[in-house]
């Protein structure tokens, strides 16, 4: 396999470890704003400790990925910072205010009023941000960025405000929230917080449903090669079959609260979604003309960086399993 | 505005916002796992005080770096696709072991902030010297990709294209080390002297506090060493500048005219036009040896390289000299405190003096003051070149219009969270401890 590809893949990993970690932080964030009823507070207690001592760790996943796509594929980075400039933007206010909310809220004056103003920032970027991200990721996915001799021909609006990657936006946010809301129900100590998290689970696994659905059907005009990967090519129908069983199965362990079993179905079904994405737009890196080849940088390079990301995960996976294992033990 | 100077603003505004946050995670680990340490070695309970207070106040300014550093790592491309298109091959390399670094970091701050009660003591300060070792390192990294933007090597240019790749070579550029030693000594100078000048502030007050003189005491050490070595590794710097941005480093002077046996010039005004500079003391000699250590070897002019290839002189200039007297200044108040320090340490009276603690807090703001003037110097003196002699920073800009916009709105937004941190680090900071009762150590730590 060409080390370009290998390296793609690595990102593709990355991908997939961001959206089921920082993903779900984002989710928290999303269940701190709809976070109602009796146990309200012990809701939001409950999130903000899942999420304190692990968020930091968890966002550096985005940065990998940014990091690998600009060294080991520059022209395809500049092409999407070009054309996505706005939505990328957007996404980083997100994530500022997301992150620094979350922040100031833990350091402030633990009085209501200025605890819920921080919520409020710190719960709306979680909501909004992951809906730019999808949107971001469906217009690299639609096919509609289109350059000519190294001018943007697409513009700054076009390949973004329409249907298809506000519907991938809206999906992603769905995804979001269900991971965290099944996460919560393992985390959670008292059985009413599990029942209400339990809840949120089944109530954002449809809302799962209905959005892949949505996305599937506005893929016809928006974003049609992927679709005609995803929904033609050999694996595709295995792939579909792993996911729908994952699918079902997080709502039969949900259903029957065997949470533990409820977290690794959901977390397969995600990374099935994205690696049957990530598939269906193989070669290409963004749709139609930028392919993982085409992009790629000198051999060197991606020697080095194979080189690097194998050394660093070296270090990494076991810090990393040790934070794990300090605070979401038990 | 123009969107070519709406992107340079944006990136500077955020360079300049994201350095202050960058410096102090780089340096406050490392006073935690100090006071930390001297905690577990002399089991006295102010020190463990001193770690956490300082732990809180580290883990409000990391939240905004790391947030503010990964609006940097799009910026590159948003801002400038064009020379990450054409650099990121050759300087990826260091900017994804930053990554490892900064991974490294937050894995074990958030081990080290939410881990009090969950790990034993010493995997603790265990916890906290891989904060400041992966916090040193990214920010070596990072600078070590800045420093081949001013000394650009490891590629080979064949029709406008980089061939022949070399990520190894273009690490090992020769700004390089002497960049990134600069820096980290800057970080560590900076960060401790305002530490120093809040402690020295508050014994001001309340002179007879223990906490606040373990503090000081810490913060100075750290500061003041950085402070006193940091001269040193700014001449190896200019040395290094003077061979790879011959025209920086005339900029850095306001040296107009090519001369043998030049003149090292203190402040002054640069009139660009005239081709001189206005109001400077001239010391014989002095830059010639500075540059190359010989008091005869001729230093080129700014005059001598074409208009199109100089940066704005009077702002390099300007700022230079601010970024020179800080850090002299800085030595000095360093080298008096050592000698205090050395003079009045057994009878603990090194601090009682109302002048000194007077001259820290005055001191306070100096080193980022240096570094964000000295950045000024960097980044405005490479100009018109985003990678020296490569490519223009007007090759690099987004065709992106309206830039403006952006720029207004991260500057808004990064005024607020100035404003929001600045007001909770005064909330930290305000309540001085007392020495603590005597309180079992469960009680303490779930403090």
């Amino acid at each position: 396999m060409p080390l370009e590809t290998i390296i793609a893949g690595v990102m593709v990993a990355s991908l997939v470890l961001y959206a089921l970690l920082g993903g779900a932080d984002y989710g928290g964030g999303v269940w701190d704003l709809f976070a109602f009823g009796p146990r309200a507070r012990a809701q939001r207690t409950l999130i903000a400790e899942a999420i304190s001592p692990v968020w930091e760790a968890n966002h550096v996943w985005l940065i990998l990925v940014v990091v690998i796509l600009f060294t080991a594929f520059p022209p395809a980075f500049a092409a999407i910072a070009t054309a996505l400039h706005i939505p990328i933007t957007l996404v980083l206010i997100g994530i500022v205010l997301r992150g620094t909310a979350f922040t100031f809220r833990t350091y402030d004056v633990q009085r209501d009023d200025v605890q819920r103003r921080w919520s409020l920032v710190f719960s709306i970027a979680s909501l909004i941000t992951p809906i730019l991200l999808g949107t971001t990721l469906g217009a690299i996915a639609s096919g509609t960025i289109r350059f000519e001799n190294g001018t943007l021909m697409s513009g700054f609006f076009r390949s973004w405000i329409v249907p298809f990657p506000f519907a991938v936006g809206f999906f992603a946010l769905a995804l979001f929230a269900f991971l965290a809301a099944v996460y919560l129900t393992v985390e959670a100590r008292e059985r009413e917080l599990q029942e209400d998290f339990r809840m949120r689970a089944l109530v954002s696994g449809v809302a799962v449903g209905l959005l892949a659905l949505t996305v599937f059907i506005l893929a016809k005009t928006g974003a049609p090669t992927v679709r005609a990967g995803i929904s033609r090519s050999w694996w595709a129908l295995g792939l579909h079959l792993f996911t729908a069983i994952f699918a079902v199965g997080a709502f039969v362990t949900l259903w029957t609260r065997r949470y533990w079993l409820a977290r690794v179905c959901a977390a397969a079904q995600v990374t099935l979604i994205l690696l049957g994405w990530a598939f269906a737009q193989f070669p290409n890196l963004v749709e139609p003309d930028i392919t993982i080849s085409s992009a790629a940088a000198p051999q060197i390079t991606l020697e080095l960086l194979l080189g690097a990301l194998a050394a660093g995960a070296i270090l990494l996976f076991p810090s990393y399993y040790y934070l794990f294992r300090i605070f979401k033990a038990e | 505005m123009e969107d070519l100077l709406a992107a340079r603003s944006q990136m500077a505004m955020s360079l300049a916002f994201h350095i202050i946050f960058a410096a102090i995670g780089i340096a406050m680990p490392l006073l935690m796992t100090i006071a930390e340490w001297k905690w577990l070695r002399s089991k006295d309970e102010i020190y463990l005080t001193l770690a956490q207070r300082w732990a809180k106040g580290t883990a409000i300014l990391f939240a905004v770096g790391a947030v503010s550093g990964t609006v940097l790592s799009f910026e590159l491309g948003l801002l400038w696709p064009n020379f990450m298109g054409y650099a990121g091959s050759i300087i990826g390399m260091p900017f994804s072991l930053e990554g490892f670094a900064f991974f490294t970091e937050a894995i074990f701050l958030g081990i080290y902030l939410y881990g009090w009660k969950r790990v034993p003591p010493r995997a603790h300060l265990f916890a906290g010297a891989m904060v400041a070792v992966s916090g040193a390192l990214s920010g070596i990294f990072v600078v070590i990709a800045n420093a081949w933007m001013n000394a650009p090597t490891g590629f080979r240019i064949v029709d406008g294209k980089p061939l022949d790749i070399d990520p190894i070579a273009a690490m090992l550029n020769p700004a390089a080390f002497s960049q990134t030693l600069h820096m980290t000594l800057a970080a560590y100078a900076a960060t401790g002297f305002v530490v120093a000048g809040i402690h020295a502030f508050m014994l001001r007050r309340d002179a007879n506090n223990r906490f606040h003189r373990a503090a000081l005491a810490i913060a100075l050490l750290v500061g003041g060493v950085s402070a006193i070595l940091q001269p040193l590794s700014g001449d190896t710097l200019a040395k290094s500048v003077a061979r790879t941005q011959p025209v920086k480093l005339a900029a850095f002077e306001g040296h107009f005219e090519t001369e043998r046996g030049a003149a090292f010039r203190i402040g002054g005004i640069p009139d660009e036009a005239a081709g001189v500079t206005h109001y400077s003391i001239e010391i014989p000699y002095l830059l010639s040896i500075l540059a190359y250590g010989d008091p005869n070897a001729v230093v080129k002019g700014l005059n001598d390289f074409p208009a199109s290839n100089r940066p704005p002189v009077a702002i390099v200039h300007v700022a230079f000299q601010v970024m020179v007297g800080c850090g002299v200044a800085m030595m000095l108040v360093s080298l008096w405190a050592a000698w205090r320090y050395i003079r009045g340490r057994r009878n603990q009276k090194w601090l009682d003096s109302k002048w000194f603690l007077r001259l820290l807090i005055v001191a306070a703001p100096l080193g980022f003051i240096a570094i964000e003037t000295g950045w000024v110097v960097t980044e405005v003196g490479r100009q018109p070149w985003i990678i020296n002699g490569v490519m223009r920073t007007s090759e690099a800009v987004t065709p992106m219009p309206g830039l403006i916009v952006p720029f207004l709105t991260f500057t808004i937004l990064y005024i607020f969270l100035a404003a929001i941190t600045v007001w909770l680090l005064l909330r930290q900071v305000a309540a001085s401890p007392r020495d603590p009762e005597p309180k079992p150590m469960e009680a303490r730590l779930a403090a």
